[in-house]
């Protein structure tokens, strides 16, 4: 923080800067053949600055904190400014008031704990998986990573802010075979430390994932209801969340754009975007620009209530930042986005659903989410591989299929959505989801 | 073996969005990355300080983790230093940014004159030099100088049936000459006619259907249906579709693949790899017939023979591993147009979007960005975005015919976490059956 406000001081008369320094330390362990293949270590730091003169701004970063290099960087930062379109809605986040939560994001743990340890982790995960079933004949990877990030915000509109977060993380490949068939399974375990990390549910998870596909066939084209496993509703709902960015509304690339008060979901469909709630990995007490992050209803009862906002976005819609600025690291400067993303979950579990469903395909995992799926249009189109249901059970493996339908068309179609809540990476939770009507692409 | 890669990089943005120039960004980036290699195990660190200290902290890091006996000194000669000279180019620092700002404005009044259906237009255009200095223990010092300059324009179109998104980009491993040669206003032109024609678009059909890819519509295809799976990590680990295949019938024999890192100025292009190895032309699959895996130093060392050029990194914050440089088939004899004209009904792509590949199975997915049905042997009405999905080895027999009209396209390839620029390239070709994922 004195850095970043040291930089701030620096600032003349009229000028607006916002400082962003983070400063963290990696591991990363990847185990194979009961052996470490490669072991990482590293110290990273950077800042990004931008300038505001007059209604022009201008960015630049560094990856370093070396006084000369931030010297050089402020002083990119400055000639970039002159060349920006002047535009009376561009200025730096002021506080509003809101007080952040406290997050206990922080595990001394990450630290403490012994690197030899981390690598066992990692060594324990390869043997415990090649171990389980004897049809698992390679596991491609198997790693261990963790890392400490803190980050320091400061700005002459009087915003100060510090986040420090801890994670942990392992995750398994694994390769079955039987006869000339071969299937893939991930299975991963997040948490703030080693000690929180669950390696063994990443075994079965990968074990299970990757021998139940052995014997795929395509399936027969058709429509069907379509049950998801609750990692792909959370890759899903990272897509819906993009067309909820106030900043992609204002810029008219969103299929939501204009539509507060509409229905734009099936009325058991409620979204929230909850940075506070501490069990998600991605919370965060504060927004990319130093304002407390908030809990946001975006879509409740099937209704479409409130885009997210940051500064900018909000100034250019009429309305004020709900504290939803998101930014890529110090190289990145802040947009509107969703963090947290949590569907309000149903009352039935995954085996409820699919006897609710009785006949359709399960998904347990989908391919092409960027090259398929488009925020703008909401097309939706994906490679996928799973099980058939049929009589209300799991049944024989498909693979090298594809589900499609519209994002519109999905948010109304929804059939069931399960009570299974599982918070996973990256910036939405997950559950079982059933969606009715989608169009099945096989044979 | 012991190995400093040593990086200096600079990089300017420029973003010109709803109207506006939004902002430019500047950023710049130094360190090192240390590796020490023992046996099977890597050790690996990196850091922004490149003083003394720093570096032998962080090589103390790197060999801690792969010495599992005593350390000892070694001291070992240099050179001779191999320090490319890549002749005149401009360089990004030489261009006034007033003159970055001409050409974004420039494309944006190019799109939106297409029509008043082209609602929202973004251009960016970005350069970065890169400086690198590799240097390890068998001997080995060599330099690069990359500067890369690309430039993009997406549009939206507004409709009826709803909105659609037309994209372009024009990439190069040259300076800002290139700008001599390629028109932005094309570009942008090529983006916007992308979306406005999906405003009329009809959803596309779900099922097996032949295909016939334009050429330089994205090359992706061999990027995803074996590219991924002839990169020697996924084969000395068994996790490729195409581990023990070399000498065997993979395609068909219209298929003579090639992954060429010497193109000069195009997006994966280079000097020196990131071990410091000259690319090469390697020709990874000959009339159908597999004759070679892409290897680097590492992968290279176990099998007993040489890196092909093929160990890149994303930063020096990086391990280097076997990836793709430009990967193209080389062009067949036949015309394009009388492919379309003997293909009875099928999909006509134009463009393709991104893709992924699962290696250890070879099932690929791909998406399209503008395709169209062909109907009687004419292109007709144009379609919404899909994903086709296949097998990699299936796919490759199925190809039926090749044209001469050979084109390459820019892209960014993601592999475990590290993004690397590629090329890929393709002309004409058609494809008897692949599953598309549409919805009608």
């Amino acid at each position: 923080m004195e850095l970043a406000t040291s930089v701030v001081d620096r600032a003349r008369e009229g000028e607006g800067m916002e400082v962003y320094v983070t400063r963290g330390t990696e591991t990363e362990v990847r185990a194979y053949e009961g052996a470490i293949e490669s072991l990482t270590s590293a110290d990273s730091s950077g800042v990004g600055i931008r300038v505001v003169l007059g209604n022009q701004v201008g960015f630049a970063y560094a990856g370093s904190l070396d006084p000369a290099v931030i010297d050089a960087t402020l002083a990119d930062a400055r000639d970039n400014a002159r060349y920006a379109t002047p535009d009376a809605d561009v200025v730096l986040a002021a506080p509003d008031g809101i007080a952040g939560v406290d997050l206990d994001l922080w595990d001394e743990r990450v630290a403490s704990t012994p690197m030899d340890e981390k690598i066992a982790l990692a060594i324990d995960l390869e043997r415990a998986t090649r171990a389980a079933d004897p049809r698992v004949r390679q596991v491609s990877s198997a790693d261990y990573s963790d890392g400490r990030v803190e980050v320091a915000l400061a700005s002459t509109a009087g915003i100060r802010s510090t986040a420090r977060r801890t994670s942990a993380f392992v995750s398994v490949d694994a390769i079955a075979g039987e006869g000339a068939d071969t299937q893939t399974g991930t299975g991963f375990s997040v948490g703030r430390a080693p000690g929180d990390l669950n390696p063994e549910e990443a075994m079965v998870d990968a074990v299970l994932r990757s021998t139940r596909l052995l014997g795929a066939q395509k399936a027969r084209s058709g429509r069907c209801t379509v049950v998801f496993d609750p990692r792909v509703v959370s890759t899903v709902l990272s897509v819906v969340a993009a067309a909820l960015s106030g900043e992609a509304v204002v810029k008219g690339r969103s299929f939501f754009a204009g539509r507060i008060g509409e229905s734009v979901a099936h009325g058991a469909v409620t979204l929230v975007d909850d940075p506070t709630d501490v069990r998600a990995y991605s919370a965060s007490s504060h927004d990319g620009e130093g304002l407390a992050c908030r809990r946001n209803v975006l879509i409740s009862d099937g209704m479409l209530r409130m885009f997210v906002f940051d500064t900018v976005s909000a100034r250019r819609a009429k309305t004020t930042s709900t504290g939803s600025a998101v930014r890529g690291g110090y190289a990145g400067t802040p947009t509107a986005g969703c963090r947290a993303i949590v569907l309000a979950p149903g009352s039935k579990g995954p085996e409820e659903i699919l006897a609710t469903v009785g006949d359709g395909l399960y998904v347990q995992s989908v391919t092409g989410i960027h090259s398929g799926v488009n925020p703008v249009s909401g097309d939706f189109s994906v490679g996928a591989e799973g099980l058939m249901i049929r009589g209300g059970h799991l049944a024989e493996p498909v693979r090298e299929v594809t589900v499609a339908s519209t994002l519109q068309r999905m948010l109304q179609a929804v059939v069931e959505i399960g009570s299974d809540l599982q918070w996973l990476p990256g910036l939405a939770a997950g559950q079982t989801l059933a969606i009715a009507d989608m169009q099945l692409s096989g044979d | 073996m012991a190995e400093v890669f040593a990086e200096d990089s600079t990089s300017a943005g420029a973003m010109l969005d709803d109207r506006r120039v939004e902002e430019l960004s500047s950023g710049r980036s130094r360190g090192a990355g240390i590796r020490v290699v023992d046996g099977k195990t890597t050790g690996f660190a990196h850091t922004s300080d490149l003083s003394e200290a720093g570096l032998l902290a962080a090589a103390a890091a790197a060999a801690a983790v792969a010495q599992q006996g005593g350390g000892k000194v070694r001291t070992v000669a240099l050179g001779p230093g191999s320090i490319h000279d890549r002749g005149d180019r401009m360089l990004p620092d030489s261009v006034d940014k007033a003159r970055k700002l001409d050409l974004l404005r420039r494309a944006d009044e190019a799109a939106r004159a297409m029509g008043d259906a082209v609602s929202q237009v973004q251009v960016g255009c970005g350069d970065s030099r890169r400086r690198v200095l590799i240097a390890n223990s068998d001997g080995l010092l060599a330099e690069d100088d990359q500067v890369r300059t690309r430039f993009n324009v997406i549009c939206v179109a507004n409709g009826d049936t709803g909105m659609q998104t037309g994209h372009e980009s024009l990439a190069r491993t040259e300076g800002y000459e290139i700008f001599e040669r390629y028109g932005v206003e094309d570009i942008a032109r090529t983006a916007a006619a992308r979306a406005l024609v999906k405003l009329s678009a009809r959803p596309a059909p779900s099922g097996e259907v032949p295909i016939v890819l334009a050429g330089g519509s994205g090359g992706i295809l061999f990027h995803e249906a074996c590219g991924h799976g002839l990169e020697a990590d996924h084969i000395v680990k068994d996790a490729s579709v195409y581990t023990g295949q070399v000498g065997q019938l993979v395609a068909s024999p219209l298929v003579t693949l090639v992954d060429d890192g010497t193109v000069l100025g195009e997006w994966g292009n280079f000097a020196f790899d990131d071990e410091g190895c000259a690319p090469g032309r390697n020709v990874l699959i000959e009339n159908g017939v597999l004759t070679d895996y892409m290897w680097d130093w590492l992968r290279a060392r176990q099998e007993g023979r040489t890196s092909s050029g093929n160990g890149r990194r994303q930063s020096y914050q990086h391990l280097p591993m076997v990836r793709m440089t430009n990967t193209y088939l080389l062009a067949g004899s036949e015309n394009a147009d009388e492919i379309v004209a003997q293909t009875p009904s099928g999909v006509y792509v134009k463009k393709l979007g991104g893709g992924q590949v699962n290696t250890a199975t070879g099932d690929f997915v791909f998406g399209t960005t503008e395709a169209y049905l062909i109907e009687d042997g004419h292109i007709t009405e144009p379609l919404r975005d899909a994903n086709l999905i296949g097998n990699g080895p299936e796919v490759l027999r199925r190809i039926d015919a090749v044209a001469d009209d050979f084109d390459m396209t820019p892209g960014t390839c993601g592999k475990d976490g590290q993004s690397v620029p590629v090329g890929c390239g393709q002309a004409t070709l058609r494809i008897t059956g692949v599953t598309l994922g549409g919805t009608a």
